[in-house]
């Protein structure tokens, strides 16, 4: 590993002007894709900035309408959180199921969502329930957020602070692991919402997307028989050892209908 | 270099680090606690793992200067006045290792699962064991020994 000044930030206000200061430095909070990231050689930061002990980027809470999570709060804390399973237990499940116990214990919502690993859980929760990303500077709509593998609407210095998401009428996430690394080959998340239907995909494409058709089709029924006359569009689905692109394609519509079918009460 | 004080094993320890010295690397080239193995090295096996404040990470995966002020337990600290912790009894009647590298990492998860959730299904157990990898046992025998230490086998 290359060597790096670590610097654990006091206050937001600190860390934010610290990452203005030096375009090579890193926030960092959990570590657990940034710290491999630096051990295999592909990042060389200059600094990295620890944000994960501030208070301003904790917290879960109910208000409004919305579901309100504080940045910092680790995958472990979500997925058990009683506040989080009575309000929206797909986003716990979610968490349940990221990764393994260890990398759920340090690894955090606001690192997840800032990162964008186009395989990452988080996103599909993100988009699908169209939540608000509030950062040190402004909220950013889940919809003009993600933009393209690892690439987010986050400019130097802005960090994610909390992340409201919009309680819907129902949701569900269902993804199908990849055996070996446990991150998505494809994970669908459906938010039925009064304003309509949302349906997200990650792990299949080069960052998440939503599926307009489904969303459609939802729209008119929540079953997944709905599902059955489409197809998802291949041309722009990742393809490689793992799977064909047609192969990710059938693995979307499978978990978009298991997501359906958990929303219409028959698993 | 940082200065850093943590709490290992119930005892105060001091050192002073490069700041990209890992957590593992800490505690056994500088505590010689060298019963927490590095695998991997990718934070995918597991064999790495102890606990931070209570909780089960893969230290790999950690800077030394991130447990700044953590009380930390290594697989050194589990046995107690001679006596076997319950997880490594189970796994020694059990015959939950052959060649035991990764025993070290999965005792310590188990610990840290059996806090959690005390009675954990088969399923859970499954669950709880991902962040580990076994190359000897299958882990039929590691699933039984959790169990035996959950005290499940008798119900």
């Amino acid at each position: 590993m290359y060597a790096f000044q670590y610097r654990k930030a006091s206050s937001l206000k600190e860390a934010g002007e610290l990452l203005v200061k030096d375009a090579d430095a890193k926030p960092m909070s959990g570590g657990m894709t940034l710290l491999p990231t630096i051990k295999a050689r592909l990042a060389q930061p200059t600094q990295l900035i620890d944000i994960s002990g501030l208070s301003e980027l904790s917290g879960i809470e109910v208000k409004g309408g919305e579901l309100i999570i504080g940045a910092a709060t680790r995958h472990q804390q979500v997925a058990s959180s009683k506040v989080v399973r009575d309000a929206l237990p797909a986003l716990a499940d979610l968490a349940a199921h990221i990764a393994d116990p260890q990398v759920r214990n340090r690894g955090t919502l606001g690192g997840s969502v800032a990162n964008n690993d186009p395989a990452a859980d988080y996103p599909a929760a993100v988009l699908g329930l169209n939540a608000k990303i509030i950062t040190n500077k402004r909220e950013i709509a889940a919809d003009d957020f993600f933009q393209g593998m690892f690439a987010t609407a986050l400019e130097a210095g802005e960090l994610i602070v909390r992340i409201a998401f919009p309680l819907p009428k129902k949701a569900a996430y269902a993804k199908f692991p990849h055996p070996a690394s446990g991150y998505a080959m494809a994970g669908v998340f459906i938010a039925q919402t009064a304003a309509g239907v949302r349906v997200a995909v990650t792990g299949a494409g080069s960052g998440v997307f939503r599926w307009s058709d489904a969303e459609a089709a939802l729209m008119k029924s929540m079953d997944p028989t709905a599902l059955a006359k489409l197809t998802v569009a291949t041309d722009d689905l990742n393809e490689d050892i793992h799977g064909t692109r047609e192969y990710r394609a059938q693995l979307v519509k499978v978990m978009a209908g298991r997501a359906a079918a958990t929303i219409a009460g028959k698993n | 270099m940082a200065k850093i004080k943590m709490t290992v094993n119930g005892k105060q320890c001091t050192g002073e680090v490069e700041d990209r010295v890992l957590l593992v690397n800490f505690l056994r080239d500088s505590l010689n606690l060298t019963g927490t193995h590095v695998g991997c090295d990718t934070s995918q096996c597991g064999a790495c793992t102890v606990h931070v404040d209570g909780r089960a990470v893969k230290s790999c995966t950690m800077l030394a200067v991130q447990a700044d002020g953590a009380d930390v337990v290594t697989i050194e600290g589990m046995a107690k006045n001679g006596k076997l912790h319950p997880v490594q009894q189970a796994f020694t009647e059990c015959h939950a290792l052959q060649c035991g590298f990764c025993t070290p990492g999965m005792i310590m998860t188990v610990a840290a699962l059996l806090k959690d959730n005390p009675h954990p299904t088969d399923d859970e157990i499954v669950h709880g064991l991902e962040g580990n990898m076994c190359r000897c046992t299958g882990y039929l025998n590691i699933v039984k020994a959790v169990k035996q230490a959950a005290g499940l086998q008798h119900k």
